[in-house]
């Protein structure tokens, strides 16, 4: 269950960033992603995925989440 | 170009490695890599941020180090405790050369030590109660204090004192804040997880003291510098050229910083990173709590400061833009001349750097702008996302080192005879023995500053001097030298 971070980087993209192990990478896709809800399946450009629970409304970035490894 | 291939970069790390006990081998090739600019993530090459290994010389230092003499220190207007016995504070007392103004033992305390000097009667019997008599004695001795933070030292987390709550209490009865700071040196691998606790303390203690007072005014212009700390006037170098260009810089940290700078900070518009690695986790924290964004640049050489400069003014309105350019135009003169000058003493000379936080990928900029190579580069306390942003500055097939060890360096230096080194104090005097020119690049030699384009004027200045002293040819006693190679080193 690890806390995340999720920002903006300078290019607009997403950026998934866990203290702990002081990943930062880009977030690929996202299963739901539209203004309804954001969440489910998040898979990063490293190819590692993870879950959260659709959240609606849709969070405002940045913010601080907490993921399921996938 | 680089004068090794991966391929001879990749045996030296092995034949460097076969020294070792199989385990220690097997551990420390992961910390030693040839570097490939493709790579996108970094822990798929190089392993960082792992306890050193028992036996072998590291450089690194403590989470104490990391927050009182990093983070914490270099705030002027407060006093920081070493609170354990006296030796820690003792003995890193002003090593660091963060320059402040004020006058200091009256308004600012930078170079003084404070400690609580733990006999061993503290030790049994717990400091709590030395530490709440302590706070009143520093209220009594320098009233204009503007707070006080407790910086504990290995003993207090083994002997479990409560300093949370004695800081609480006299937070109370002072008015003042006393920050507790739980940076005990045993902590963590290196003095990395120091700044990060120490980042949180001003995270939990002082950022948001003023979050319901508005009596400061704002411009849409506010920006703070975070994470430089004015070593040799680094801070102050970088200052002014934001201010030429139109910016107000409300808050420095920490060097040259008040604590009334850091309860400020949420009001700017924009941070400034300088240092990535010590005080990322604040500007995370600003961010999502204040919505302020954050950025890193980098004020190395002027080919950096440049892009640095226009990164910056891009994210304000035209008059900066125009400031940004105003600036970068002002200084091409200097820059011209001081290239001019230097670059034709020190083209084509090889670096190898082996430093902390920022520099190790930063400084790479300021020697290319004078015709130099880093061939080899490694940070101490560096994590993967430190890795991640070197790859891309250093050349194919150059080596980098994740906190080296003292045999490793020597081996690697002695394989790759660069013409100067960059490291630290631990690391200059062998170096020099062994007859290679040695900088320090953590406390830039007793020079400085580095940063800025005044400081750059300073770097090639410092970099020429050390390199062309003649004192590298007068290493071998005259009677021992041939006939031939006393004539070379003369010409
Ligand atoms: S490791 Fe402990 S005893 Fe040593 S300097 Fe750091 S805080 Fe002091």
């Amino acid at each position: 269950m690890p806390k995340v971070m999720l920002r903006y980087s300078d290019k607009g993209k997403l950026l998934f960033y866990v203290a702990k192990k002081d990943q930062e990478d880009e977030i690929a896709k996202v299963e739901k992603d539209d203004e309804n809800a954001w969440g489910g399946e998040v898979e990063l450009t490293d190819g590692s995925k993870f879950y959260i629970d659709p959240i609606s409304p849709p969070p405002k970035f940045p913010t601080t989440l907490m993921f399921k490894k996938a | 170009m680089t004068s090794m291939t991966r391929e001879e970069t990749e045996a030296l790390i092995q034949e460097v490695l076969e020294v070792y006990p199989e385990k220690s081998a097997k551990d420390r090739a992961k910390h030693l890599t040839a570097n490939d600019p493709a790579v996108e993530q970094s822990k798929k090459c190089i392993t960082s941020n792992r306890k050193s290994l028992p036996g072998v010389m590291t450089i690194r230092g403590c989470a104490y180090a990391g927050s009182k003499g990093v983070v914490w220190g270099p705030i002027k207007d407060m006093i920081h405790v070493s609170h354990g016995p006296v030796g820690c504070g003792q003995y890193s007392r002003a090593g660091r050369r963060n320059y402040y103004v004020g006058m200091t033992g009256v308004n600012t305390f930078g170079t003084m030590n404070f400690t609580s000097d733990f006999q061993e009667k503290d030790i049994v019997f717990g400091g709590d109660k030395k530490l709440d008599k302590l706070v009143d004695e520093i209220e009594q001795l320098f009233p204009l204090n503007k707070g006080v933070t407790v910086q504990s030292e290995c003993p207090i987390g083994l002997i479990g004192d409560d300093i949370e709550a004695v800081s609480k209490k006299k937070t109370k009865e002072k008015q003042k804040p006393v920050v507790p700071v739980r940076c005990e040196g045993f902590r963590g691998v290196s003095q990395s997880l120091g700044h990060h606790i120490a980042n949180d303390a001003v995270r939990d203690w002082v950022l948001h003291n003023r979050d319901n007072d508005n009596r400061f005014e704002s411009t849409p212009y506010d920006v703070t510098i975070i994470g430089d700390y004015n070593i040799g006037g680094d801070a102050w170098a970088s200052r002014t050229l934001l201010e030429e260009m139109g910016l107000r810089v409300i808050a420095q940290w920490s060097g040259d910083g008040t604590l009334a700078e850091m309860e400020n900070t949420p009001k700017a518009k924009l941070n400034l990173l300088h240092c990535y690695r010590s005080m990322n986790y604040i500007s995370r924290h600003m961010e999502e709590k204040y919505g302020i964004p954050w950025m890193e640049y980098n004020f190395f050489g002027p080919t950096k400061i440049e892009e640095s400069l226009r990164a910056i003014a891009a994210r304000f309105d035209d008059k900066i833009k125009e400031g940004a350019e105003r600036v970068i135009a002002k200084y091409k003169p200097l820059m011209e001349a001081t290239i001019a000058k230097y670059r034709p003493r020190l083209e084509g000379k090889k670096v190898m750097l082996y430093v902390g936080g920022l520099r190790p990928r930063h400084i790479i900029g300021a020697y290319e702008d004078l015709g130099m190579e880093v061939v080899g580069t490694g940070y101490e306390f560096a994590h993967n996302d430190d890795y991640d942003r070197t790859i891309k500055e250093m050349g194919d097939s150059t080596l980098i080192y994740d906190d080296v060890t003292g045999y490793e360096f020597e081996e690697f230096v002695k394989k790759i005879k660069p013409d100067l080194i960059g490291s630290g104090i631990k690391e200059k005097y062998i170096f020099q023995k062994m007859g290679i020119p040695f900088r320090q690049m953590h406390s830039w030699d007793y020079s400085g500053p580095y940063h800025g384009y005044d400081g750059f004027a300073i770097f090639a200045r410092d970099m020429d001097m050390t390199l062309n002293n003649p004192c590298w040819g007068k290493l071998q006693a005259p009677w021992k030298k041939t006939e031939s190679e006393s004539v070379t080193k003369a010409a």
